[in-house]
């Protein structure tokens, strides 16, 4: 079992999660005037990286926020987790805090 | 025309547990205390933690909401519960419920925030005793040794896959309050029974 740090709660079982998919993809400007094919992309295409990735969760069964987080999807370690409307990170920086204190 | 008003008697959630509790907690020769907590005032409030409306709750409750999070506040016959950023669980003795809406509500007055009385969404269980850490962590993955979790902590998680809240209790002696949905009662009521098995000797 993934042991998650929510940016609020601390570390806490993956069970208390729920995953949301890739974070920092873009509401269209203008969805009425987009074509279909542009829209099919908007809602189904999804980056699937071997590292790095970063994504949605939310502590379900804790206190309800979503959050973002950076995984690498090859090793499953958590390289960082940051608030909803925080700066997007890159992975391998902690944004300060240590994610498992 | 029918008489309603007369029939209706309040029961709650863990009333038919109420018998099992008391011998268990009796067999166990002091090792864990289990009882239910019936009917406590359960307000949910909702605000900007750095607005004036966090100022007026905190004045009305007479100690200021907690900030830090998973961490309670008690004092003056309620207390909160940090359930996230801009969320609290206000707690008060049975019985106050509607005083206790109405006066966080008043301390709000017009600034935006939501006070919602959820007394009826949950029932609490006291899981006291010197034992009370080592029964909840049978099925609770959280560290709760008071290093990790003591007094001033408070936390939701899954006790027994059922999603609680979780708050030590207000005194020396170790024990908590295991804020529980009322569906989900029985069912934890019944895993809180079995799980203490152990310190209470077979059935
Ligand atoms: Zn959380």
């Amino acid at each position: 079992m993934l042991l998650i740090p929510c940016p609020w709660c601390g570390p806490r079982d993956e069970a208390e999660y729920t995953y949301g998919g890739q974070a920092h993809v873009p509401y269209p400007q203008d969805p009425a005037s987009l074509p279909d094919e542009e829209w099919g992309r908007y809602l189904f295409h999804r980056a699937n990286p071997k590292g790095p990735h970063a994504e949605r969760w939310c502590h379900t069964a804790g206190c309800r926020r979503w959050f973002n987080a950076v995984r690498d999807t090859a090793t499953n370690q958590l390289l960082a987790v940051y608030r909803a409307g925080e700066p997007r990170l890159a992975g391998g920086e902690a944004n300060g805090r240590d994610l498992f204190a | 025309m029918a008489d309603t008003e007369t029939s209706v008697s309040a029961r709650s959630p863990l009333a038919g547990h109420a018998a099992r509790f008391a011998a268990a907690t009796r067999r166990s020769g002091g090792a864990v205390r289990l009882a239910e907590l019936p009917y406590l005032a359960q307000i949910d409030v909702r605000l900007d933690p750095k607005g004036p409306a966090a100022d007026a709750v905190g004045l009305a409750l007479g100690f200021p909401l907690p900030t830090q999070p998973n961490t309670v506040v008690h004092g003056g016959g309620s207390s909160a519960l940090w359930l996230g950023p801009d969320e609290w669980l206000v707690v008060g003795r049975p019985g106050t419920r509607a005083e206790l809406e109405g006066r966080l509500r008043e301390a709000v007055g017009d600034e935006p925030a939501a006070v919602v009385d959820i007394s009826a969404q949950r029932t609490a269980l006291l899981v006291a005793g010197p034992r009370s850490r080592d029964l909840l962590s049978h099925g609770c993955a959280l560290d709760l040794h008071p290093r990790s979790f003591g007094a001033g902590r408070c936390a939701q998680t899954l006790l027994a896959r059922a999603q609680v809240v979780l708050a030590v209790r207000d005194e020396l002696k170790p024990g908590f309050w295991v804020l529980v949905r009322s569906s989900f009662a029985g069912y934890l009521g019944d895993w809180l029974l079995d799980a203490a098995t152990e310190y209470t000797g077979a059935v």
